[in-house]
């Protein structure tokens, strides 16, 4: 600076800053700089926006984890027995609104060619004694013993041998307070029969209200009294390099009577209807929205205030020539560490509430792609919240900066 | 002291006119301004409150746009120039300084400084070193971490000069520099200013009230009722500073 030759009376107690303080200095970006000192600056406020940002994530998180789960646990018993084709009534609804076949289906879907095996599979409503008295309404699926797709899977105690023999079934260790049995060797009497405890699975919940009760094809036959050839549902497994489609309308055009669907079209029915003809993903889906709507006001107004309080800066910027969008960047940097933090303080409480609720009735899932989209989400929330402030520099005029 | 050999208009304002408000409130608050500022030059604006001062440095520094007339400034004309395009000028061609100081209240001196470089595009570790010279140039070398709320009304006035220096502007624009400061701390920001004004590339006007500030004007500009009253070069005519204000 030219100053220095003749520095003023006042420059003599100058101590020039030590390399390594300069060095310090250096890393950030003045705009970032000015940003997060703008955030910080007002604790109060930023701890407001921060929480405010946080239960939105929270909410959203969990809401969504929700959702995920129940998906999930809608599809868990059609991911749990993987078949090419589902061979299913017509007007099936879902894996669990079941009706019978009428028995000639094996048969004809076995004679297709490019099919390799076909096997029955039964689902049907049943009544539950409790040993101890009352009654409720379970879900009793069957599959054959013999086959790898053999039901249940996650048996902790017990074994899925056990279930050949007659009368006996296999329940999860969670549904034992509502099926009032607690251990292997308990009895209770299923469509009037009375059935043995053989096997205890883990975590192997039905979406709706009803306990699964696993046995064996013949005995769920027996049980739910369908004929020696009936089932609801023929899974389908082709030949290697068949056609799917192919197969599909060949066992369509023998079958009138029925829908042949893939295991993602049998999964996406199934969970289409519950999530979003029951009104259960819609209610979801509103608990998101309500997150979201938190969010966005909560982030809007603490931005906008923090704007307001640092207009004089702002037109001051403006006044040595600071363009629109270097105010509006350092508008946006608030916004987005604000979310940053946020989302991080907000989704590791989430993923603590996912974990307590490992054990219970709720199923909540968390994986990668849904906490990308949800930082996704919070940063976009947080932009969106900038409008309003970014509305308020831009239309700062640096005139004021003479009048105060 | 005479006038510098080298010296050139750097900012030229021709019939400039402001109307302020809407009809049928509308005010002329400046009416027909004719002014040039040369380099290596300070000039003091003084005049009566509401007589079109700070308006007159408003437009002179393409925060405000007139009503009429035409402003070249470096040589550019800024008729019809959109608001990004002024900011642009401004931020290659004006430097500030407020009379509120108007720094940042979360950033050091030294980052106040960089800020502004920062908005000149410079920046990462030139901008540091030019920075701590420009504070070192005012003489706050010592005080470059020093935060504006443990500063003083002169020291944050010293840390304003070194902001609008930095980046080399064409012209300085000081909006009553020493209002906010007492008699000493006045006088260092004055004497300092016209140091800055010694330089041959840069034009330095400063708009005041404080007569004291008189001896450090190259020339002097009146302005009463948004008309130019008068403009003397005290030090030229060799007439006693005391009597070149009206």
């Amino acid at each position: 600076m030219e100053l220095a030759a003749s520095a003023p009376t006042f420059a003599k107690t100058r101590t020039a800053p030590s390399p390594r303080a300069r060095q310090g200095k250096r890393t950030l970006p003045m705009v970032v700089k000015l940003a997060y000192r703008n955030l910080f600056h007002d604790r109060l406020s930023f701890f407001v926006t921060v929480v405010g940002i946080m239960f939105s994530v929270v909410l959203v998180a969990v809401q969504s984890g929700i959702y995920l789960g129940s998906a999930n646990k809608i599809a868990a018993i059609i991911d749990a027995a993987p078949a090419d084709l589902w061979v299913v009534p017509l007007g099936t609804k879902s894996y669990d609104d079941p009706s019978f076949l009428s028995g000639r289906e094996r048969y004809m879907a076995l004679s297709a060619p490019g099919v390799a095996d076909s096997e029955d599979m039964l689902v049907s409503f049943a009544r539950w004694r409790k040993p101890l008295g009352g009654e409720t309404t379970v879900l009793l699926i069957g599959t054959a013993g013999d086959s790898p797709k053999a039901l249940p899977l996650n048996i902790t105690d017990g074994s899925r041998e056990a279930l050949e023999a007659p009368n006996t079934v296999a329940i999860d260790r969670s549904y034992f307070n509502d099926l009032g049995v607690g251990q292997l060797d308990d009895v209770a009497e299923l469509n009037g029969t009375t059935v043995k405890l053989v096997a205890i699975t883990k975590r192997v919940r039905s979406f709706t209200t009803l306990p699964f009760v696993f046995t064996s094809l013949e005995e769920s036959r027996r049980l739910a009294g369908a004929n020696q050839d009936q089932a609801s549902y023929q899974r389908v497994t082709l030949l290697p390099g068949a056609d799917i489609d192919t197969v599909r309308k060949e066992i369509e055009r023998r079958l009138p009577d029925t829908e042949v669907l893939t295991q993602a079209q049998f999964r996406t029915r199934s969970q289409d209807y519950w999530l979003k003809q029951t009104g259960a993903g819609a209610a979801l889906d509103a608990g998101k929205l309500l997150g979201l709507i938190v969010g966005i006001v909560i982030v809007a107004q603490t931005l906008y205030s923090s704007t307001k309080d640092h207009i004089n800066e702002f037109a001051t910027l403006r006044a040595l020539g600071a363009g629109a969008g270097y105010i509006v960047k350092v508008i946006l940097i608030q916004a987005i560490l604000s979310g940053l933090i946020g989302y991080v303080l907000g989704m590791s409480l989430a993923l603590i509430a996912i974990q307590a609720a490992q054990d219970t009735k709720l199923t909540i899932i968390m994986t990668m792609p849904l906490a990308v989209q949800l930082f996704a989400i919070t940063i976009g929330m947080c932009i969106f919240a900038a409008t309003s402030a970014i509305i308020k520099v831009i239309r700062i005029d640096p005139a004021v900066v003479f009048s105060r | 002291m005479t006038e510098p050999s080298n010296s050139q208009v750097i900012v030229e304002a021709e019939g400039i006119v402001k109307m302020l408000g809407s009809a049928p409130n509308e005010i002329k608050v400046l009416k027909g301004i004719d002014l040039e500022l040369q380099t290596g030059e300070l000039t003091l604006m003084m005049g009566p409150s509401g007589s079109g001062k700070t308006t007159l440095l408003s437009i002179l520094g393409c925060i405000l746009s007139p009503t009429q007339g035409k402003l070249t400034i470096a040589g550019h004309k800024t008729q019809n120039m959109s608001k990004e395009q002024l900011a642009n000028l401004r931020r290659k061609h004006v430097g500030f300084v407020f009379q509120s100081y108007n720094l940042v209240p979360t950033l050091s001196a030294v980052e106040n400084v960089m800020l502004a470089l920062d908005l000149r595009d410079i920046n990462g570790a030139g901008a540091y070193e030019q920075a701590a010279e420009a504070l070192e140039a005012v003489g706050l070398g010592h005080r470059i971490s020093a935060m504006p709320s443990k500063m003083s009304g002169g020291e944050k006035q010293r840390v304003s000069i070194a902001r609008a220096l930095a980046g080399s502007p064409s012209v300085i624009l000081a909006d009553e520099p020493t209002a906010a400061l007492d008699a000493k701390n006045g006088m260092a920001v004055m004497e300092l200013l016209a140091q800055v004004a010694q330089d041959t590339r840069r034009a330095v006007l400063a708009v005041t009230h404080d007569h004291r500030t008189l001896q450090f004007a190259d020339r002097i500009i009146t302005i009463d009722d948004g008309r130019i009253a008068g403009s003397e070069r005290p030090k030229v005519s060799g007439k006693p500073v005391e009597m070149a204000a009206h």
